[in-house]
């Protein structure tokens, strides 16, 4: 029962929301919002559940003291500050705006400039041309990054045009081919759920 | 724009219907013309002799109008009325229009027959693999690379790092990484290799402990299991990856699994990993973030193959065969694909418009 009763929710839930694809009669699509509804209000719970497990492990480190248990302080320090600021002054109040925008955005923004440095260091190694399709690859890569940068166009005025035409056609050739490979495999996926074929997303194993 | 607004309007052909393929929340007004208007205003009355009230002005372009505030089943009457400076001219009335809602969206048949074509193909292997016939499946390299990446961490005495992306449950990418996280469970709980599995939702931090506990017991080994392990690190994007390269960098696992769904962050986290010296399997259906994992992972699975590892790992005959189907699933669109080519090149337009764009 423990396996049988998710399997006979997700296939109810599953066919449901499929058969609402075809069916545009309101009360169907009426009943299609709802069940979306129902998830939206699953996942305001699982906030809390979220937050519960993230300070219940902060706390037990700082108490046993493990390695960087100071940083968890920091964490706690924040996210207790950050509430606090959120339900005393709404999310538009000025504390809490100010935290978001002095703080969590520069940390963000911090973390993701990192990707231009990985961006080289990737690229560096990628495009060794160590056989035929890597140095394919380094040559598409090169006249990319020249067709990009206005000294492409000054060395050759072709240059942009080539780039269009890579970016157009090949890129666009082989991305089309890879995104109706996926559309197939998540059908596939969808229907293996909703059939109870593939059940390792409920724990595996057999009934 | 003065020139256009002095031209006289001649005559309006209208025609007002019941929008087909709707819950009959609309009645569609369209009208022609064969000069041109500075505006077009759509009048509508529910019984002639009361007159006709202004619903709405559109501007000259338009010769199309959806008219949402009705109600279901009651009958209206549409003018339109053309404007230009010095002149106006009301079309004939039109109706009684009543909308219904449709029973079936027929704008959507192709998508169904789609639909059936990839079913037909995996029921028919399904019962081919029930009938005990051995079915051929290529191998997939970074599926077949796991469990040595597994084994290479127990061996040097590290973790295994799995991170299942930044989708919620309700993406497929992450039902599909739950289902390799159970195979990659399984390993690590027989092996006694710690595994950790820092998520971006809280919602699928409880599935994944929830994936892993269930391993570690089908295999025999619940003892392993340490819940804290599997922990909800933040929403925030970049926040997590912060977290995750934390994880990295403090832990330093052997092996680390990316799957699931990336944007952004793939190539910070796959970067931070490869110079910890972990050796990385990659995983995503985001086809902008797979030359990243291509370029920083030692395997990736491309697209397709990450809703595809589950079964693959399972080698269960029903899964596999599932896997067969959607291949001949594939075949035959692959086949319609070249049959839509040909008949374009040759003008046809007959094939080509049963595959139009879904509204």
């Amino acid at each position: 029962m423990k396996r049988t009763l998710p399997l006979i929710i997700v296939f109810g839930c599953g066919t449901f929301m499929l058969v609402t694809f075809f069916i545009p009669i309101k009360w169907v699509q009426n009943a299609a919002q709802t069940l979306q509804t129902w998830y939206l209000g699953v996942i305001a719970f699982f906030v809390f559940v979220g937050v519960l497990n993230l300070v219940r492990l902060n706390v037990e480190k700082i108490r046993k003291q493990r390695r960087d248990w100071q940083y968890s302080i920091i964490l706690l320090g924040f996210l207790f500050i950050m509430m606090a600021a959120g339900f005393i002054g709404g999310p538009d109040g000025g504390l809490f705006q100010y935290l978001f925008r002095n703080f969590q955005i520069p940390l963000s923004a911090t973390m993701f400039s990192l990707l231009a440095f990985f961006v080289a260091s990737a690229a560096f190694r990628a495009f060794r041309a160590r056989n035929a399709e890597a140095t394919l690859l380094l040559v598409a890569a090169v006249l990319v990054m020249i067709g990009r940068v206005p000294v492409g166009y000054w060395i050759w005025h072709g240059f942009p045009d080539l780039v269009e035409w890579l970016m157009k056609v090949p890129n666009i050739a082989a991305k089309r081919g890879i995104i109706f490979g996926i559309d197939l495999g998540l059908i596939s996926m969808a229907l293996r759920v909703i059939l109870g074929i593939e059940r390792s997303y409920l724990g595996g194993g057999k009934e | 724009m003065l020139l256009i607004l002095l031209l006289l309007v001649k005559g309006i052909d209208i025609n007002a219907f019941d929008t087909p393929n709707d819950d009959g929340s609309s009645i569609t007004i369209t009208w022609k013309t064969d000069e041109m208007a500075g505006s077009f205003e759509i009048l509508r009355s529910s019984d002639t002799e009361q007159g006709f009230q202004t619903i709405c002005e559109v501007d000259a372009g338009d010769s199309e109008y959806l008219d949402t505030a009705i109600q279901t089943g009651k009958q209206y009457f549409y003018k339109v009325k053309a404007r230009s400076v010095d002149k106006e001219i009301v079309s004939d009335a039109v109706g009684p229009v009543k909308s219904k809602a449709s029973i079936f969206n027929t704008d959507r048949l192709n998508v169904l027959a789609g639909i059936m074509v990839l079913f037909a193909s995996i029921i028919f292997y399904l019962i081919v693999a029930r009938k005990g016939k051995k079915l051929y499946i290529r191998k997939i390299p970074a599926l077949t690379a796991m469990e040595e990446a597994i084994g290479r961490a127990t061996e040097m005495g590290k973790p295994v790092l799995y991170v299942p992306g930044i989708g919620d449950i309700d993406d497929p990418q992450t039902i599909a990484s739950m289902s390799i996280l159970s195979n990659v469970a399984e390993k690590t709980a027989e092996y006694g290799t710690p595994l950790y599995v820092p998520t971006c939702r809280a919602m699928a931090m409880s599935m994944a402990q929830q994936v892993v506990k269930e391993s570690a017991t089908r295999v025999g080994n619940p003892g392993w299991f340490n819940a804290d392990n599997i922990r909800y690190l933040t929403d925030d994007q970049f926040g997590y990856v912060s977290g995750v390269d934390g994880v990295m960098l403090r832990e330093m696992p052997a092996t680390n699994f990316y799957l699931g769904t990336f944007y952004a962050e793939s190539l910070i986290l796959a970067e931070t990993g490869h110079s910890t010296g972990a050796i990385q399997i990659a995983g995503t259906a985001m086809p902008d973030q797979l030359p990243f994992f291509v370029a920083a992972c030692d395997y990736t699975l491309l697209g397709e193959e990450l809703y595809a590892a589950s079964a693959y790992l399972s080698q269960e005959p029903v899964q596999l065969g599932s896997l067969k189907g959607q291949d001949l699933g594939k075949l035959i669109f692959i086949f319609v694909i070249v049959i839509g080519v040909i008949t374009r090149l040759f003008g046809t337009e007959f094939f080509y418009n049963l595959f139009t764009v879904v509204h």
